[in-house]
């Protein structure tokens, strides 16, 4: 071909981008500085330390779990986060006897401006469909055995309403501040595959 | 059935990136900033999203969320098209450019659209 000098062809789905981006641009149906400081909003700002502070909250104030608990798109906004625009929070907490596991059976839903962008295995089809059908198997894989006599609920979230896992606080934790809570809450404890374990050396 | 052992050695940290390649983040950006914007519901999104998804693995896409903002990229064409935000020769018209823009720049040099008129 002898053009090694030129720049490679790109991708079909870069072109497919570019095209759609250059023309939404032109045509002034987005601002490329929005997109700009959309990305950034997620990549830098945003992220599973948002939902972590609201659970260490709701762990150290009973006045604000019951808050979190009734009306969870009030009292995540009363952090100030970016919300996610025109959709309802719900928050469910996990107990010694009830585990909760989040779902989107459809798409991949997601609570995203208090957990950042979904993981890889939340938009797969085999947690798509299994979590639903099979949650004990799925936990099992997490590495997350539940007692027989505790009931698992599944959340299957959608375009409205999106859910989250209030986890239960770790025994051991007594001693520890708010902002050390803050370090123990994990994504995937707060989608319901895992829970919070006691940092080493404090359990129980 | 795919156990999740597999995926749950794929990337599941805190830290893991966002969006693996830029044209994920400006996929993402779009269909988030025309539903704000008002040019459709978020309930229009998902479940064009949805079925675009049960699309790709009627054609045998395993799907394991690696494909996801591939199917996202799927979605937001139909929804530009069906809304009318841009018709179906824009795009064919808009992609050829970017294909010949690409071939006509030089390695290591920015990839722009020639102007309007103008051969390269």
């Amino acid at each position: 071909m002898g053009d090694h000098d030129h720049t490679a062809p790109l991708p079909d789905v870069v072109l497919r981008v570019k095209t759609l981006e250059s023309l939404l641009v032109e045509k002034k149906l987005v601002d490329p500085e929005a997109l700009d400081a959309l990305i950034d909003l997620y990549e830098n700002q945003i992220g599973p330390k948002n939902g972590a502070r609201v659970v260490a909250r709701a762990w150290v104030d009973p006045e604000f779990k019951a808050w979190l608990l009734k009306d969870a798109t009030g009292a995540v906004a009363s952090f100030g986060f970016a919300s996610d625009k025109g959709k309802t929070l719900v928050a469910v907490e996990n107990t010694p006897k009830v585990h909760n596991l989040v779902v989107c059976t459809l798409c991949s839903c997601y609570p995203w401006a208090t957990l950042g962008l979904p993981p890889v295995w939340y938009k797969s089809a085999p947690y798509r469909a299994r979590a639903a059908k099979e949650p004990r198997s799925v936990l099992h894989e997490f590495g997350t055995e539940l007692d027989d006599d505790v009931e698992i609920r599944i959340w299957d979230s959608n375009a409205e309403v999106r859910y989250f896992v209030l986890p239960e606080r770790p025994e051991g934790t007594e001693g520890l501040s708010e902002e050390e809570l803050v370090e123990l809450v994990t994504r995937d404890a707060m989608l319901g595959v895992s829970k919070v374990s006691a940092p080493k050396g404090r359990d129980a | 059935m795919t156990r999740l052992d597999a995926l749950v050695h794929l990337p599941r940290n805190e830290e893991g990136p966002v969006f693996r390649e830029p044209w994920e983040a400006s996929a993402f950006a779009m269909a988030v900033k025309l539903s704000e914007e008002g040019h459709f519901t978020w309930k229009e999104w998902a479940a064009v999203l949805a079925e675009e998804i049960e699309a790709a693995q009627r054609d045998g896409d395993p799907d394991l969320g690696d494909t996801y903002y591939r199917h996202w990229l799927r979605a937001l064409e139909r929804l530009v098209a069906e809304k009318e935000l841009a018709t179906e020769a824009e795009l064919v018209t808009r992609k050829q450019e970017w294909v010949e823009a690409v071939a006509a720049t030089p390695h290591g040099q920015p990839i722009a659209l020639q102007p309007k008129g103008k051969q390269p």
